[in-house]
């Protein structure tokens, strides 16, 4: 266990490096540059910059600088943004998306998988029929038609709930319910999908020709292999959330981490780019490692290899 | 009083494709630490049969139309739910076709080895283990003390199959359903699976069905045999009566297929044509297309009752064809050389 820990997290450690290198050439390769503005600028105005920033020295050595400096945790500063460092902006919006992100997320679990397991083991009754056609319709519903209807209807016809901002407790609700449905639609059809695989095993079979109550063929027998399908989703479900959905937090008007990355790429903020980048891959890599060591727990064919 | 007694068991499956009519109207009985074979093709119904009595029969899309099955007094096919749980595992058990895919791979062999002692008996965790390590060790499982902690992936085929008997008779059950048993595993191992089934019962004074389409098998192993074709019973009696005098032109055709009954070096024969299609209406016998036997009439109407011999042989008195004869006189013959067998597969399938 500690050595399959330790020799992911170093194949994590060649991957964000890999990532970042190719993400870095990628961003110096893109015509343009951080410091093109829409004013001319007197050239040695330009050179000032450049060299403050450091983009006088060849590409090859700024990868080595930039990548010694992301060693040590500096992303350096926006290129954009004067006085703010690209840690600063991350420190501040990061925080509002793992609320959001969160909350979203609990709410998918505690709604889909109850959902989907009732689903399963009620296939082919209006308790399979109901929720998976709202599932459904809640996985083809983009955010930005359900973000604006939630805002409309308990916002502006029953006045409950605020429609944007990010001031108090209630300002969470309406996003956290936009994220949190479209992920608790899938949660729902996968585990629904799992659980029925586990129901439809010869060993089910087994245990109730045992006498097994349908209740413990569910929760002993079923449970843990039902949830695998919804739990490798989890994985890349869980780095997306939390690292901030552009589109909710544009509608809610949330300061959160979504709207960087597009700011970012937008602005041609290059530290930016790349400070991003290597938090949402350090992210993945971090899940889908935690995933991994679950679905060891789960599973007992698999082993830690 | 028999111990199981089955009357005009009808189960039925509603499907796109029709009705199909699995088991039509099978009646048997049962005796105490008696070994009842159920032989017949694929699809004959017995497996179905089995399932029935469990009531395993997934509904929908099956239906148990009508029947009794008296076991101990008790009705099986009209008990709640709640009082059939407390049957099944505990005095009528189970064992599977493929035990590969029979126990839980999420769980220790512990864990569903106790799983029916902690339902029916009044046991703790640590004595219920102690069965279960005992259990493992009566159907030849080496290092069943730590083995009983492992999980069903580190068990090869042979010893899941023996992990299954161990569970099913962990309850000292009064009766065993074994649903091919012996079909998934190697050759070599069948023959010791069936051993520790017998030897266990001998001990424990279970009576058994047993479910197989291998012929040896039920005469090896049973008292009595019930002969299946397309949900109904062809001929029943002891396994002296079927095997060396068998009646039906069905059990005379079965008879013949096995290998090791024939001349050495002479072709195998095979029934010719396919098992009846039971979802739809059969007319007269069902065996009729493939009876080797003369026939005299045209089949029609009610399918043929079974009638007694006398001393309890029963087989379905056929009248479409004339069964005299003894079987050797209607087969083809097969001289070594002269006859390409595969036309002859051929003709014989027309014919059908």
């Amino acid at each position: 266990m500690f050595r399959f820990v330790t020799v992911r997290l170093l194949q994590g450690l060649l991957v964000l490096l890999a990532i970042y290198a190719v993400t870095f050439f990628l961003v110096a390769a893109t015509p343009g540059s951080p410091f093109s503005t829409e004013r001319a600028i007197r050239p040695e105005i330009l050179a000032q910059i450049e060299a403050f920033y450091g983009y006088d020295k060849p590409v090859g050595e700024r990868f080595v600088t930039s990548v010694s400096n992301a060693l040590r945790g500096e992303f350096g500063p926006s290129a954009v943004y004067a006085n703010r460092s690209v840690t600063d902006i991350i420190a501040e919006s990061f925080p509002v998306s793992l609320k959001l992100g969160s909350l979203a997320l609990g709410l998918a679990l505690a709604l889909g998988i109850p959902v989907g397991i009732i689903a399963a083991v009620r296939q082919n009754s209006w308790l399979d029929y109901v929720p998976m056609s709202v599932s459904m319709a809640g996985i083809c519903l983009p955010t930005f038609v359900m973000g604006p209807l939630l805002a409309l209807i308990f916002g502006l016809i029953f006045e409950l709930l605020p429609v944007a901002g990010w001031f108090g407790p209630e300002y969470v609700i309406l996003p956290a319910l936009t994220l949190g449905l479209y992920y608790a639609a899938y949660f729902a059809r996968l585990t629904r999908g799992g659980m029925l695989e586990m129901l439809n095993q010869d060993w089910v079979r087994t245990a109730r020709a045992k006498g097994v109550s349908e209740s413990t063929i569910v929760w002993k027998h079923c449970l843990k292999g039902g949830l695998i399908p919804a739990i490798t989703f989890l994985g890349p479900a869980l780095a997306g959330i939390i690292s901030g959905s552009f589109v909710v937090e544009t509608i809610f008007q949330i300061p959160g981490l979504g709207q960087w990355f597009v700011k970012g790429a937008l602005n041609r903020d290059d530290f930016l780019i790349l400070g991003l980048t290597v938090l949402f891959a350090a992210l993945i890599v971090v899940m889908n490692l935690l995933v991994d060591i679950v679905q060891v727990a789960l599973n007992p064919r698999l082993k830690y290899e | 009083m028999a111990l199981l007694e089955v009357s005009d068991l009808r189960t039925s499956f509603y499907t796109r494709g029709g009705v199909v009519r699995a088991v039509d109207g099978v009646s048997f009985t049962l005796d105490k630490g008696e070994t009842l074979g159920i032989v017949g093709e694929s699809g004959s119904g017995k497996s179905v049969t089995c399932y029935s009595l469990m009531k395993l029969i997934p509904e929908p899309p099956g239906r148990i139309e009508s029947g009794t099955a008296i076991f101990d007094g008790q009705d099986l096919l009209r008990m709640s739910a709640r009082d059939l749980r407390k049957v099944r595992g505990n005095r009528i058990s189970m064992i599977f076709q493929d035990p590969m895919t029979s126990l839980n791979p999420y769980l220790r062999i512990s864990t569903q080895l106790i799983e029916a002692l902690r339902i029916h008996r009044d046991i703790d965790k640590k004595a219920a283990l102690n069965k279960a390590i005992a259990a493992l060790e009566e159907v030849g499982i080496p290092g069943a003390s730590s083995r009983v902690h492992q999980y069903p992936h580190e068990f090869s085929g042979g010893m899941r199959q023996r992990v299954m008997i161990a569970m099913a008779l962990i309850t000292e059950p009064d009766l065993l359903i074994a649903d091919e048993p012996t079909t998934a595993l190697d050759v070599t191992v069948q023959a010791q699976i069936l051993d520790i089934i017998k030897e266990r019962q001998e001990r424990l004074g279970t009576a058994v069905i047993l479910v197989t389409h291998d012929l040896g098998v039920v005469a090896g192993t049973c008292d009595k045999v019930n002969v299946m074709y397309g949900g109904k019973l062809m001929e029943s009696g002891t396994a002296e009566q079927v095997f060396y005098d068998p009646i039906h032109p069905y059990t005379r055709s079965l008879q013949k297929t096995i290998p090791s009954l024939q001349t050495k070096g002479a072709d195998l024969y095979t029934i010719p044509g396919l098992p009846p299609d039971v979802s739809k209406p059969i007319n007269g016998c069902a065996f009729y297309p493939r009876c080797p036997y003369p026939k005299v009439a045209q089949p029609e109407g009610e399918r043929p009752q079974l009638v007694e011999n006398g001393d309890g042989h029963c087989f379905a008195d056929c009248r479409f064809c004339d069964s005299s004869a003894p079987i050797e006189s209607v087969l083809p013959k097969h001289d070594a050389g002269d006859v390409d067998t595969a036309q002859d597969i051929r003709e014989g399938e027309g014919a059908a």
